[in-house]
């Protein structure tokens, strides 16, 4: 179920544009921050606010990189191995995350708590390497901060779950 | 929030138009904002004929930041004065060029600048509706964003009759979700219209017939947040702080292999030598230089012996490369160019959408042929044949990704030559696997 605070947002999105269909990839993306993907559920909701069929919404859903249609970690890592990145180490980082969570580009711990990406430039490059952990920036990256970063998160994690 | 040091470092070569008000505490608030100058270009300009606020930008030498470097001015003026259907103002924040990251502090520390920016051009174009397409990634930025436009609305800086002047206009935020192409302009108007985004058939160009068909103007961040400084201070004093037909200042990201990584406003025409060895520190660890690739990673490399340019548009272009979006990313003796040009092929053949073949095609290709040499399994013919590729993909493409993809490997596969036979010559690549480098 979508809450109705999303439901809200979704009218106030919706009634910014000209063209309703507009809202699309915006409702999609603030679905996916709610539920932690893009379920049947949210596309048949957004399709029949913004009056397309679900088969539109899905064409979308299959063109941007940061929409997914499964559940990923609580903590998305996504590390920069781009150019600015890649000559300060990027690699060196991601090959430190994987082997320290167990798990390579695009998969998820068992317990559900830590996915991984190799990512392209996220902007943060005069801070290179550079992740993202979900939307959070961290940069100047090192193996240690990274260690410091997961174990943190660990904590948080075991602590916010119920 | 970002490390405001690896945005704003500071040099005393700086010259602070855009970036001035970086790092004056809560400068994101408009109240700062009004405190240093806040929209008064904004009410100078509606008392101003729209005609003469587009000769103004026209006059200024102000180029798009965005990467291709058209003059401002000159594209608004394209814009039908009488036109059927509504006209758009369209905020290109998509930055994703690969060594790219100045549209980025414009936005966290001086979100007003670029509204304000974005409400003269939407007055210069007779418009009355706005759009900023801020890429997926910058959520926090967005938020940053989303607040400033709450607060212009509720001082009356947007929405109707602004300043009493009858003049109307209306903001929002649009979030993309991961796709370079989106940040190419006719790509951007079909995903803001909810579609996929493929780019559109030029011409005819957006400023005729654009977002929702009607005419439209799009802008990037860095473009439209000079808008307000031009308006308040005139077109001569900003042409003249760059070059001819170069006018401003521009912010450059240096990044890569350099002392002191980070975002510098310089003005146009600044000395590469000097932007690499005064401003950023010189080559990370006393490095000798190997090449610097001068406008984000869609630009051909210049080599060592290259880099006495003046950066601006025409000087970097006279050279064989581009001033592009501002991202110089240094590379240093150690870097495998090979490698380099490797991981940009990856980027493009993941990036480009598909919608033509010798994009979608070409790109794969280079991809896979520079994947499999620098693996050690290069044959002697690998050179040839990648450059072959990427001239069959240089001008034959709906939309400028594929000669993004092609001009930064045809430098490296003809500059770099001799790295390639290197490799053949020992089966593997001879160079260390970077590792992490603290400055
Ligand atoms: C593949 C591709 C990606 C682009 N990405 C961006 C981008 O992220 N930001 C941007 O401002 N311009 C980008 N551009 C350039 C835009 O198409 C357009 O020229 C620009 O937004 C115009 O604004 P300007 O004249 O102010 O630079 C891109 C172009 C191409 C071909
Ligand atoms: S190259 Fe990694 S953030 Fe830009």
């Amino acid at each position: 179920m979508l809450s109705d605070a999303l439901k809200a947002k979704f009218d106030k999105i919706i009634a910014r544009y000209p063209l309703k269909r507009s809202a699309i990839v915006p409702l999609l993306m603030f679905a996916q921050d709610e539920i932690g993907y893009v379920s049947d559920e949210a596309i048949e909701e957004i399709a029949r606010r913004v009056e397309v069929r679900p088969i539109e919404v899905i064409e979308d859903i299959g063109y941007y990189s940061m929409l997914h249609r499964q559940p990923l970690g609580k903590y998305n890592i996504q590390v920069c191995t781009n150019v600015s990145c890649l000559l300060r180490g990027g690699e060196e980082i991601l090959e430190h995350c994987s082997k320290k969570l167990g798990i390579g580009h695009k998969q998820t711990t068992p317990d559900g708590l830590f996915s991984l990406e190799e990512v392209e430039c996220l902007g943060a490059c005069c801070g290179a390497p550079a992740m993202q952990v979900n939307y959070d920036f961290y940069e100047n990256l090192t193996p240690q901060k990274i260690d410091a970063l997961i174990e943190k998160l660990r904590s948080d994690g075991a602590k916010k779950s119920p | 929030m970002s490390d405001y040091e690896n945005y704003a470092k500071g040099s005393p070569l700086e010259v602070k138009v855009i970036s001035k008000r970086f790092g004056i505490p809560n400068s994101a608030s408009i109240d700062v904002y009004l405190q240093h100058d806040g929209y008064k270009a904004l009410q100078k300009a509606l008392g101003m004929k729209p005609d003469d606020v587009i000769n103004e930008v026209k006059n200024s030498g102000l180029r798009g930041r965005g990467g291709a470097g058209f003059n401002a001015g000159m594209k608004w003026s394209f814009v039908p004065k009488q036109s059927s259907k509504p006209k758009y103002v369209v905020c290109n924040a998509d930055e994703s060029e690969p060594g790219t990251c100045k549209d980025r502090p414009l936005m966290e520390y001086d979100p007003h600048q670029l509204i304000e920016g974005i409400l003269i051009a939407g007055y210069a174009i007779q418009s009355q509706q706005g759009f900023i397409y801020i890429r997926g990634e910058y959520r926090y930025l967005m938020e940053i964003v989303d607040r400033a436009i709450e607060e212009a609305y509720a001082r009356g800086y947007l929405g109707k009759n602004i300043l009493g002047s009858g003049f109307n206009f209306d903001l929002c935020t649009h979030t993309g979700a991961g796709a370079y192409e989106c940040g190419e302009e006719t790509a951007l108007l079909n995903s803001l219209e909810g579609l996929r985004g493929y780019p559109r058939v030029k011409p005819p160009f957006p400023a005729v017939v654009g977002l929702y068909g009607g005419p439209t103007i799009i802008n990037n961040v860095e473009t439209l947040s000079n808008v307000p400084h031009i308006i308040l201070n005139g077109a001569e004093w900003y042409a003249k702080l760059g070059t001819p037909k170069n006018g401003g200042t521009r912010l450059f990201c240096l990044s890569g292999c350099i002392a002191r990584p980070g975002v510098y406003e310089l003005p146009m025409g600044f000395p590469l030598r000097r932007m690499i060895e005064e401003v950023g520190g010189g080559v990370l660890g006393g490095k000798k230089l190997k090449g610097v690739i001068p406008g984000g990673s869609s630009c051909p490399v210049l080599t060592a012996d290259e880099i006495d340019v003046a950066m601006d548009y025409d000087s970097v272009a006279k050279a064989g490369s581009m001033l592009g979006s501002g991202g110089v990313v240094v590379l240093d003796e150690d870097t495998c160019m090979v490698k380099v040009a490797q991981r940009i092929a990856k980027f493009y053949a993941h990036e480009s959408c598909g919608w033509c073949v010798p994009c979608r095609e070409g790109t794969a290709w280079l991809k896979n042929l520079l994947t499999r040499f620098h693996s050690g399994a290069g044959v002697e013919d690998d050179v040839d044949t990648g450059l072959d590729v990427a001239l069959n993909i240089l001008g034959k493409t709906l939309c400028p990704l594929g000669d993004a993809a092609a001009m930064p490997a045809i430098s490296i596969f003809k500059k770099f030559r001799h790295e390639f036979e290197e490799h053949l010559r020992l089966g593997r690549c001879p160079y260390e696997k970077r590792t992490v480098s603290v400055a």
